[in-house]
């Protein structure tokens, strides 16, 4: 065969890519969430379930109005919609209505990310600023936690609470989470207990030792920056230590600060978001810091229990500052420049 | 910086902070042993092979010329001698094919039939009865140029300024380009050759060290040259580095060896390092032991797309077509067919222009290893940060060269990217960010001669 018979296509080096494209990151991402709400299935039942299918498709409709995908792309998108859903549905309570994560589900990609030009441009972790809309918009639904399921196809009342009618939509059994046991009580959950997540909490605030567990599998893989949980886990377990040896009958344990709530997820899965955290080492460690630093005065001295949602959406929002101002080094160069 | 040492039965390695790991592809091909291809009926040398002043034809049309003979002399320093490959007749001096996709003056030169193969020996020159300058002088007329791929001329890499001093002279036999295997196979079956080369280098460059610098992944090599340095009882050191992309830039194995960068805007020569490629060393002492010029060089052809991947001795001037037919031609419909390695090498559209004395491979590939991916928007995972050889942010930059922001680029130090191409091949969202770069350093190159010429 000569070459004029054949069809030449012409490019510029490199010619060789690494394989990792950003639908894979997604994708694999979401395969390591299955587990965390099969998790979740099997303390709350299959409100769960359900839940996380209304979030996932409201993120990806959003997605579709306002980011629609290229001619001949997948109708699936590029997999962070679906991330984005699944991360929602985890932060949110068993017996929340369906419609409010609907709206929640909506929000977040269309304030969250398509406002700010898609996948890439946000600041803010899409997920947790839908949770932060619906905290502003219904703070009782979303403090209303219940108790872990006693039937898994027990479908709690309030998830099909209708939008705008009053009716019975409070859950009969409800239980206080560990954190707000803690701060209004000064209860401290058994850490044992927390590990395996026996407890009340959201959808995702249940098994620390699970997150861990993904946490070392996509560090492993290279899917998350293992700096960030590093960095916030180590954090809050000093800071809060140091609190803790000060005064045991007031503060809370060490390992109580970073298995109970939202911390793991939020370590594992929303910090660690690529679009939303810093782009090299040393931003990363500043701002695994600030959110650690942050969850520990929220949840000590701040009038909610948790705090790592706002933790983290108030570091996202340095984030750029920390891209731009800290100052890089390059090779030959004697000082770094900014 | 000697970050990543660890043990291997080839000793410690040693390395430099970032870099890629694309897929090797050297088993294609690191197993076969040079074979010379046969000459064919007429050959195309191009007076610009190198880096600087194209070469001025010493003959003319009709004319016959001996295999090794000088057909064009170096004009300038920046410029060295070329020879016909062959016995036979020049046919044209005319404007010929070049593989940039240029037109450029070149000389035809037609095959004598009884033409040998085997080189005359001529008279050996004794190395060490030379001064420098005769020397440099020697290696400038034999055409000799870096074989890695740059094609600069090595004479003019060779002559130090009077307060230059040589600390390191390095061979580099890295290759860490993917699919290039010539360079191993020159170390297996030349590393005589190619240590007498390094010690005439040595014996007028007077290093105070010298090393032979090679990836871990040619354990073979690395122990054939360790067992020739000790039979000849020569202060050599074979210095294992791991296996990495860019490996074998001039910087990383500085990196790597000495610990120290070169500074910005200098050249290694300024830290005491000499770099030279392995193959250089080879031709510089065929040269004195001989007489023999560089006009012949080894090239690896290799690809999934290829008959039959084998690494060559090719003489200058033969069309590609002819050496790709000797590996048994193409077996895909639609090749990428790419001169040099795929992270730096450039793609070629057709097979009509000549193998020159820069051409370290010529890679037949398929869909499969080149993929024209879909561009994502950047996601910011910083993995193009953590891949960058010299620490810049492509990620900045690629967002600078989208809003055209040369000038903010510049401040960023696009100008140091030496183009390895490791922040495009590990970007999930297939940004073409070295791409870009290239684009910028063009444009700012241009306005820098513009604004100097307007002064």
């Amino acid at each position: 065969m000569t070459l004029s018979m054949m069809k030449t296509i012409i490019s510029s080096s490199p010619f060789l890519r690494s394989g990792l494209s950003t639908p894979r990151i997604m994708w694999e991402v979401v395969i390591t969430l299955v587990p965390v709400v099969g998790m979740a299935a099997w303390v709350f039942g299959i409100s769960a379930l359900l839940m996380t299918l209304v979030c996932v498709l409201a993120c990806w409709m959003a997605e579709r109005i306002f980011l629609p995908p290229a001619p001949g792309a997948s109708v699936l998108g590029d997999g962070s919609a679906v991330i984005t859903g699944i991360l929602l549905a985890l932060c949110l309570p068993p017996g929340f209505p369906f419609w409010m994560a609907f709206l929640g589900g909506f929000v977040a990609i269309a304030l969250g990310k398509a406002m700010w030009g898609g996948l890439g441009h946000n600041v803010f972790n899409p997920a947790l600023l839908g949770r932060a809309f619906l905290q502003a918009a219904f703070p009782g639904a979303i403090t209303t936690w219940s108790a872990p399921a006693t039937s898994f196809f027990a479908l709690r009342g309030s998830n099909l609470a209708l939008p705008f009618l009053k009716g019975e939509s409070v859950d009969a059994m409800t239980g206080a989470t560990p954190l707000s046991a803690m701060k209004f009580t000064h209860q401290a959950a058994d850490w044992q207990d927390l590990l395996i997540g026996q407890v009340s909490g959201s959808l995702g605030e249940t098994s620390g030792g699970l997150f861990l567990l993904l946490g070392l599998y996509l560090a492993w893989r290279g899917l998350i920056n293992w700096r960030i949980p590093v960095g916030m886990i180590a954090t809050v377990g000093l800071f809060s230590g140091i609190l803790y040896w000060i005064d045991p009958a007031h503060y809370a344990p060490p390992q109580f600060m970073i298995l109970a709530g939202g911390l793991m997820l939020g370590a594992v899965y929303m910090a660690t978001d690529l679009v939303s955290s810093p782009l090299t080492h040393k931003g990363i460690w500043i701002y695994a810091v600030g959110i650690g630093i942050l969850v520990v005065m929220i949840r000590v001295w701040g009038g909610l229990p948790e705090g790592v949602m706002y933790a983290i959406l108030l570091m996202n929002a340095v984030t750029p500052l920390i891209n731009r101002a800290l100052p890089t080094r390059v090779y030959g160069h004697a000082s770094p420049t900014s | 910086m000697r970050a990543g040492q660890q043990t291997t039965d080839i000793g410690s390695v040693l390395t430099f902070p970032h870099g890629v790991h694309p897929p090797e592809y050297k088993e294609l091909s690191c197993t076969r042993p040079i074979e010379r291809v046969p000459f064919v009926d007429e050959y195309t040398l191009p007076l610009g092979q190198h880096i600087g002043a194209p070469s001025r034809p010493v003959v003319r049309v009709g004319q016959v010329v001996r295999r090794g003979e000088l057909i064009a002399e170096p004009v300038g320093f920046v410029s060295v001698g070329l020879h016909s490959p062959v016995d036979g007749t020049v046919t044209a001096i005319e404007l010929v094919d070049h593989q940039n996709g240029q037109l450029v003056e070149g000389i035809r030169i037609r095959t004598d039939r009884f033409s040998p193969q085997v080189f005359p020996p001529r008279e050996a020159i004794n190395p060490s009865t030379l001064t420098r300058d005769e020397l440099i002088r020697g290696i400038q007329m034999a055409g000799i140029v870096g074989m890695g791929g740059a094609a600069f001329p090595a004479h003019v890499k060779f002559s130090l300024k009077p307060d230059q001093s040589v600390r390191i002279l390095m061979l580099n036999g890295c290759e860490c380009e993917p699919f290039l295997t010539c360079d191993h196979r020159v170390m297996l079956e030349q590393a005589e050759a190619l240590l007498d080369g390094t010690m005439i280098l040595a014996g007028f460059l007077h290093p105070e060290r010298i090393a032979i610098a090679v990836e871990a992944n040619k354990a073979d090599a690395i122990k054939v040259l360790r067992q020739e340095v000790a039979r000849q009882g020569i202060p050599v050191e074979v210095i294992p580095l791991e296996v990495k992309y860019p490996q074998g830039a001039e910087k990383m194995m500085i990196s790597a060896i000495l610990g120290e960068e070169v500074p910005s805007g200098k050249l290694p020569i300024d830290v005491g390092a000499m770099v030279s490629n392995v193959g250089t060393a080879v031709a510089i002492s065929e040269y004195f032991r001989t007489g023999k010029p560089l006009m012949e060089r080894v090239v690896t052809v290799s690809g999934t797309a290829l008959a039959r991947p084998t690494n060559v001795l090719v003489p200058i001037g033969t069309p590609m077509q002819a050496v790709v037919d000797f590996c048994g031609g193409i077996t895909h419909p639609e090749p990428r067919i790419l001169l040099g390695g795929p992270m730096m090498g450039m793609v070629q559209k057709n097979l009509d222009v000549p193998v020159m004395k820069g051409t370290s491979g010529i890679l037949v590939l398929t869909d499969r290893e080149v993929v024209d991916p879909v561009t994502y928007s950047c996601i910011r995972c910083g993995r193009c940060v953590d891949a960058c050889p010299i620490f810049l942010n492509p990620a900045r930059l690629g967002l600078l060269a989208r809003k055209g922001l040369w000038l903010e680029m510049e401040e960023q130090h696009v100008m140091d990217c030496f183009e390895c191409g490791s922040c495009s091949f590990i970007c999930p969202s297939a940004i073409p960010l070295v791409q870009s770069f290239r684009v910028a350093k063009g444009l700012l190159r241009e306005k820098k001669i513009r604004e100097q010429t307007n002064q």
